[in-house]
């Protein structure tokens, strides 16, 4: 087991109350696996990871209780040095946006280098040398007239293989990509999402994939976990989830996609809104939007019950809608 | 609400002189306009014809005496049409020019060259109170609901604000009235009338926007990525519900998105732009399931699609290389440089958007105008 999280909660202290984004969050990545995490805005998808690779905002932001477990040892009982050294050269992130996480006054080789002066405390020089072979690594045309460029001089795809070139230059065991292509084309997209799955396969590492797109979940993912209001909802093997969701929310989100081969007819939509994490209603988080809530649905929590040997549902009728799918 | 004012809008807004506007020659104009818009109706065209549009934009250099240096060519030469009660669909990479071409249909911006025909009038042409007519029946729905409604506003206002550009819309006594039965088109409760734009979430508020849109009953609904800020949960409410207005009032939307997915499911027709030209366009069948232009084919094998059964079958083109720089285009076909089909030819001669010859005499949905000298019908979308 590479990474193994149990039973996190986080909340963020707020004007407005308490907002209880992550409420009890398991899961676990094997080297070489692909987890895609899927959820809306506000299910807590970017904060479990942001817990996991230790950028939570604290203040407001607070780890209430859970473990983190990676590679043998819990990362929440270590001290801030310590994890330091695991941050960048163990476990690395990708972010949504590169030309927000790029600093734009310094050359992209002087950051990629970076890494190898403050990890392995390398001489400019030859980690410059390093940065030229990590940009042709991620098949930057002329890395070596480009590394001395800046940030704003790259395009959106090539800015993002910067990004993926800076998580990968200490050859971590785990990535963690957060939206990593929400913001570019769909060529380009295609491009950098096979780019990260051939180096994750050469290096064997575990990845965690974030995001809400269930056409690239589809297309990278070994298993998925769908999370709503802070919990996951649904967690299954990728064929799984898609041929039949045991989850009404997850049925949900399936059919309000259209669809590329065919027209359709009028899309299924959830109705109302994702619940303020202030004020998750009582019971499961989802009972205002379900078409199948009960009674049960809006005084007990449901638990995560076991669908089969690696599946499970958080609802209470997760036979009846495994049944209907 | 259906018949809100549908007589009343071809009228010339006789009763509200605005003074800074009116001369004599806009009123002299403005009648022919009438008159030109009720002839061509009744001849059944489309209500928009845009014909060799172009736009580019001056790069300059120098601050004192500036000089031309060059222009990006944002829209270069497009030609399509819109039909009454149709949605037409227009994708693309961005920086194709899809925006650019809103813009330029809300006479936002100047077009460079190029007519845009509204019931058979060029309103590229217009201006005064001729073009303040034609406005009302045109109206947008922007990309951003979080910056597109001023936060200062409240939702009575902003939905109402149409009316006080055109008050012959609605008489100053019904407005409030007029803008609650909006709310209750869009589905939202009446009451929320003196609510402000922060207290709605987002798909809320892109329900603001589309009630704005159709204060004026347009005709005309040019929608620039309507559901893209949204979460997958909430876009289907969007595009279910302008889906519902649209057979109600009959509207015809220009639907400029990036997800394909999405445009075929909404789209009637759908055209396909790269690098400010249309490389393809027919009925979403034709483009979806039977494409010729190789970039039509690479972009839509790249769309992941949420079947992983699927993974395997399905064959993916690559593109390499980003999309050129639209201030200096290959020439030729503006594809050739990332398509695998480029020969010499494509590099002097540019394909015209037309039916290529060997598919003129099918009848199948492969005949339709591709821009492509070696246009070739391949299905990218369903597995093998």
């Amino acid at each position: 087991m590479l990474l193994d999280v149990r039973d996190l909660q986080v909340e963020f202290r707020t004007r407005d109350g308490v907002a209880k984004a992550v409420n009890g969050v398991t899961y676990s990545v094997e080297p070489g696996e692909t987890l895609a995490v899927l959820g809306e805005s506000g299910s807590g998808k970017s904060v479990t990871a942001q817990a996991i690779m230790g950028i939570l905002d604290m203040p407001p932001g607070r780890i209430t209780a859970g473990e983190i477990n990676f590679r043998g040892r819990d990362l929440l009982k270590l001290r801030e040095e310590e994890r330091r050294k695991v941050r960048g050269a163990e476990m690395a992130m990708i972010f949504q946006d590169a030309l927000s996480s790029l600093n734009p006054v310094l050359s992209v080789g002087a950051q990629l280098g970076e890494m190898f002066v403050v990890h392995q405390g390398m001489s400019r020089k030859d980690a410059r040398a390093k940065a030229v072979e990590l940009m042709d690594r991620v098949r930057i045309p002329a890395a070596k007239e480009r590394v001395g460029q800046y940030p704003h001089q790259f395009s959106g795809g090539m800015r993002q293989r910067i990004m993926i070139a800076m998580a990968l230059a200490l050859e971590p065991a785990l990535i963690i990509a957060d939206e990593p292509t929400t913001a570019l084309d769909v060529t380009v997209q295609a491009q950098v999402m096979d780019l990260l799955a051939e180096l994750q396969r050469e290096l064997n590492m575990g990845l965690i994939l974030i995001t809400h797109d269930l056409g690239v979940v589809a297309d990278v993912a070994d298993k998925i976990a769908v999370m709503y209001a802070g919990r996951i909802v649904e967690s299954a093997p990728v064929h799984d989830i898609y041929k039949a969701p045991a989850h009404p929310y997850t049925r949900g989100l399936l059919d309000s996609i259209p669809r590329l081969d065919q027209k359709g007819h009028e899309l299924y939509a959830i109705k109302g809104l994702p619940p303020n994490l202030t004020a998750i209603p009582p019971g499961c988080a989802f009972n205002p939007r379900c078409p199948r809530a009960q009674d049960v649905c809006r005084t007990d929590v449901p638990p995560l019950a076991r669908v089969s040997e690696d599946r499970e549902s958080a609802c209470h009728f997760w036979k009846e809608t495994l049944r209907d799918a | 609400m259906a018949e809100l004012n549908k007589a009343e809008a071809a009228e010339p807004a006789d009763e509200t002189p605005n003074v800074s506007e009116v001369d004599a020659v806009d009123a002299a104009t403005e009648t022919e306009a009438v008159a030109a818009i009720e002839a061509s109706v009744e001849r059944g065209e489309p209500i928009l014809q845009v014909r060799n549009l172009v736009k580019h934009f001056p790069l300059t250099q120098g601050i004192l005496f500036k000089r031309q240096i060059g222009a990006v060519k944002a829209v270069d030469g497009i030609s399509f049409d819109l039909h009454q009660g149709e949605t037409l669909g227009i994708v693309g990479e961005s920086g194709c020019g899809k925006s650019t071409v809103a813009k330029l249909l809300m006479m936002l911006e100047q077009a460079t060259a190029g007519e845009i025909f509204y019931k058979g009038q060029d309103i590229t042409k217009l201006s005064g109170r001729a073009l303040k007519a034609v406005r009302r029946n045109i109206q947008m729905v922007f990309q951003d609901p979080y910056t597109s409604l001023n936060p200062r506003m409240t939702v009575g206002d902003i939905i109402g604000e149409p009316f006080e550009i055109h008050p012959e819309a609605a008489p100053k006594g019904s407005r409030r009235q007029k803008v609650q039965d909006l709310l209750d088109v869009v589905g939202l409760n009446p009451e929320y009338i003196n609510r402000y734009p922060h207290q709605f979430s987002g798909g809320q508020r892109q329900r603001i926007g589309i009630a704005r849109g159709l204060a004026l009953n347009p005709e005309i609904i040019i929608c620039d990525e309507p559901v893209s800020a949204l979460d997958v949960s909430v876009q289907a409410q969007v595009i279910n519900l302008m889906e519902k207005l649209q057979d109600e009032f009959n509207l015809s939307y220009l639907f400029i998105a990036h997800d394909l997915s999405i445009v075929r499911h909404i789209s009637d027709r759908v055209g396909v732009m790269y690098l400010g030209k249309m490389a393809e366009i027919g009925s979403d069948q034709s483009i979806y399931d039977h494409p010729t232009h190789p970039y039509t084919q690479a972009l839509l094998s790249a769309v992941p699609v949420p079947d992983p059964e699927a993974r395997e079958g399905r064959e993916r083109i690559i593109l390499t290389g980003d999309v050129p720089s639209p201030a200096n285009p290959p020439s030729g076909c503006r594809f050739r440089t990332r398509c695998w089909k480029a020969q010499d030819k494509c590099a002097q001669e540019e394909p015209l958007l037309a039916v290529p010859e060997r598919f003129k005499s099918s009848d199948s949905p492969v005949a339709h105008e591709s821009a492509c000298h070696f246009a070739e019908e391949k299905d990218v979308v369903h597995a093998a």
